[in-house]
């Protein structure tokens, strides 16, 4: 038989059981769809997360007093108190693999512009801080190393703090706010970073000179945290190493002494992050891979419920001269063709489905090509074989055999 | 000089159920000859569709021997056998067997298919030709469901002609089918007969055997008898004493 004869008679023979070809091709449509659709919301929410946590900071390291001490003893307040800005020196001037450094204190309280009040957290740091952070100016200037000496009553302030105490319009470079009662020139205003991967706020703060925030508004002698950046990410794990190294020494830790302080790295913190929305995707893989499943089943249902029927025809088409041979390829044809067109159609299903669920989540998707490749190969064997199975079986029989068939 | 177009040596055909053996054909020897029209007949079981099966190639004997035109079909392999009733045979069905939701023409069509020679232009011509031959050219583009019993029946006779065999065989062809219309089958054949064509069908009752040369009785998977028709009829004339309609009641 001539493939044009062989490729007339598969198109005959699926116009004639359209319901069946369409069936079928659902099936197939609704598994890969799924498969590509779940996996790109999957890959794209990793992405999202990713991409916020490194907005956090560059290649960041935090320390932060170990409160968490083993053997239940507490030791009370000179826990939180054992970095100092000493350890901040120690570190610039020791460690290699470090690019930034800057202490933070944190001091929170109501700030009052005019009439109008905020409550909100004051960040005392070096102008170091901006590039660990990746926070950036939008306009007015960092603090000079003059008012950090002289604990000059200075601020920065976030978009949040600008939009509460002066509301859209006012320029607030140059006015003096009250913070705690104490005023403070405004002198620049931080470009905004919106919503954190958690939800948080990152423009409702104000940055001002580390000196200034210790005496004047905190009182206290030593710093809550120290933020660093590694020199690049591969650095990073050198850095935390020799971060700690660092801070024993100069914290006078015995050899058996258990860290009085904590790192937190940011990359460690992303692959945790990741590594839980990975778990996610592999979740949404799964249920795409039971729709997958349940896509083939409906594949496997509709051609065996018209096995009958097509015995009988492979029946009737041998004992008017068709060889096993010839039946095998048309019902290969048929099979292939609902495949592939089940396939793209799949795809395209895929991908809209993606689109709309990243828009309504307002997360990006991304449709990998593994996903595609691998849901249109599985639709592709299951709905090939099972269209070739029984006409594989039906072929072997004696024509009278396969005419008789219930 | 006759050609024997069929011989049959002491076949035989045991179907297995079980534990059962059912032995359909019990020894047969039967010769047939070019340009025979033979009716085979015999009570229900006797193995008549059981021997034309493998007449037809459709089916394999258990034991003995059986030539086709000389060519003794035990030696073929499955895709030669394929070929053979693609082009010597034509089967006629007691259920007629058509592709639903299929055109009449394209059913026609059907074996054509399987003979790469044929080329589409000529698939298509044949086709009508035989779908003229059995009187139904105006009804090349409708639908198996939408012929009536005896129309879908010519229409299968029309798709074992296109071929252009030397041997129809029929199984009961005119079993589902009214008096008249079962006379309407039996011209046709008569009319394929008088060209040359073999032709051997199996019919339950007695007034369409003698419309064949000769009549084949069976009775529990051998043969009873065999005699020639004396008395033969033939379809054309007893059609024109039939009156059109009411041939219900109408009784040969
Ligand atoms: N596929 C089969 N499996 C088992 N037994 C079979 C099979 N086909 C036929 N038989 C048995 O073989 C015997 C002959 O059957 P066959 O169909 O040839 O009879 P028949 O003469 O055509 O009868 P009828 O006039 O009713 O069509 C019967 O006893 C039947 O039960
Ligand atoms: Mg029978």
């Amino acid at each position: 038989m001539n493939l044009k004869n062989l490729f007339k008679i598969a198109v005959r023979a699926l116009v004639r059981n359209k319901l069946r070809a369409i069936l079928t091709m659902l099936g197939i449509i609704i598994g890969v769809g799924s498969v590509i659709a779940m996996l790109a919301i999957g890959q794209g929410s990793k992405k999202k997360i990713r991409d916020q946590m490194s907005s956090m900071g560059s290649n960041m390291l935090m320390v932060m007093p170990n409160f968490q001490r083993r053997g239940g003893v507490s030791l009370g307040f000179s826990v939180s108190q054992v970095l100092k800005y000493s350890d901040v020196v120690a570190i610039k001037n020791e460690a290699t693999a470090v690019s930034e450094v800057s202490p933070e204190i944190r001091a929170s309280g109501q700030v009052i512009f005019g009439n109008q009040n905020t409550q909100t957290t004051v960040y005392g740091v070096t102008e170091e801080y901006l590039g660990i952070r990746k926070l950036s100016m939008k306009s007015g200037r960092i603090f000079s190393n003059i008012e950090l000496r002289s604990m000059a009553k200075v601020c920065i302030l976030g978009q949040t703090v600008v939009t509460n105490l002066f509301g859209a319009d006012t320029d607030p470079i140059g006015q003096s706010i009250r913070i705690k009662n104490l005023p403070f020139l405004v002198i620049g205003v931080l470009a905004s970073k919106g919503e954190s991967g958690f939800g948080q706020d990152q423009d409702d703060l104000i940055l001002a000179p580390y000196t200034t925030v210790q005496s004047r508004l905190a009182n206290i002698d030593y710093i809550n945290s120290i933020y660093i950046s590694a020199a690049s990410e591969e650095k990073s794990p050198l850095a935390q190493s020799e971060v700690t190294e660092i801070l024993r020494r100069s914290h006078k830790l015995k050899e058996s002494a258990e860290n009085d302080f904590r790192i937190m790295s940011q990359s460690e913190l992303i692959q945790t992050v990741s590594s839980v929305s990975d778990v996610m995707t592999y979740l949404l893989g799964a249920i795409a891979g039971i729709s997958l499943l349940v896509g083939g089943i409906g594949i496997m249902n509709i051609m065996f419920v018209s096995v009958t029927e097509r015995t009988r025809e492979i029946g009737l088409r041998m004992s008017i001269g068709g060889r096993g041979k010839d039946i095998l390829r048309q019902f290969l044809v048929e099979s292939m063709m609902i495949s592939i067109l089940g396939g793209a159609l799949g795809i395209v299903f895929g991908f809209a489905v993606a689109k709309i669920a990243g828009s309504l989540m307002s997360s990006p998707t991304i449709v990998s090509t593994q996903s595609v490749v691998l849901a249109f190969a599985v639709c592709f064997m299951i709905g090939v074989f099972f269209g070739w199975y029984p006409a594989k079986k039906a072929a072997g029989l004696n024509p009278i055999d396969a005419l008789r068939y219930e | 000089m006759a050609n024997k177009i069929i011989e049959i040596r002491n076949l035989r055909k045991d179907y297995h159920v079980g534990e059962v053996t059912i032995h359909a054909l019990r020894g047969i020897d039967l010769k047939i000859e070019t340009g025979e029209y033979v009716a085979i007949m015999g009570a229900s079981g006797s193995g008549k569709s059981t021997m034309l099966n493998i007449l037809g190639c459709l089916d394999k004997p258990s034991d003995g021997d059986y030539w086709l035109d000389n060519v003794d079909v035990k030696t073929l392999d499955k895709d030669e056998l394929a070929r053979l009733r693609n082009q010597k045979l034509g089967f006629v069905f007691q259920a007629y067997n058509l592709l639903p939701r299929t055109t009449a023409l394209e059913n026609v069509e059907l074996p054509l298919f399987y003979n790469s020679k044929i080329r589409s232009k000529e698939r298509k011509e044949r086709a009508i030709n035989a779908l003229e031959a059995v009187g139904l050219a105006d009804r090349r583009d409708h639908m198996p469901n939408q012929l009536s019993g005896g129309q879908q029946q010519r229409v299968a006779i029309a798709r074992s002609l296109v071929n252009d065999p030397v041997l129809i065989l029929a199984d009961e062809p005119t079993g589902n089918l009214d008096t008249r219309t079962s006379f309407e089958i039996m011209e046709l054949f008569q009319d394929l007969n008088e060209k040359g064509r073999t032709i051997i069908y199996v019919t339950h009752e007695s007034d369409i055997a003698r419309f064949a040369t000769r009549n084949v009785i069976f009775k529990d998977g051998k043969i009873l008898r065999e005699n020639m028709v004396t008395d033969r009829q033939f379809a054309r004339d007893i059609l024109k004493t039939l009156p059109v309609e009411n041939i219900e009641e109408f009784d040969v």
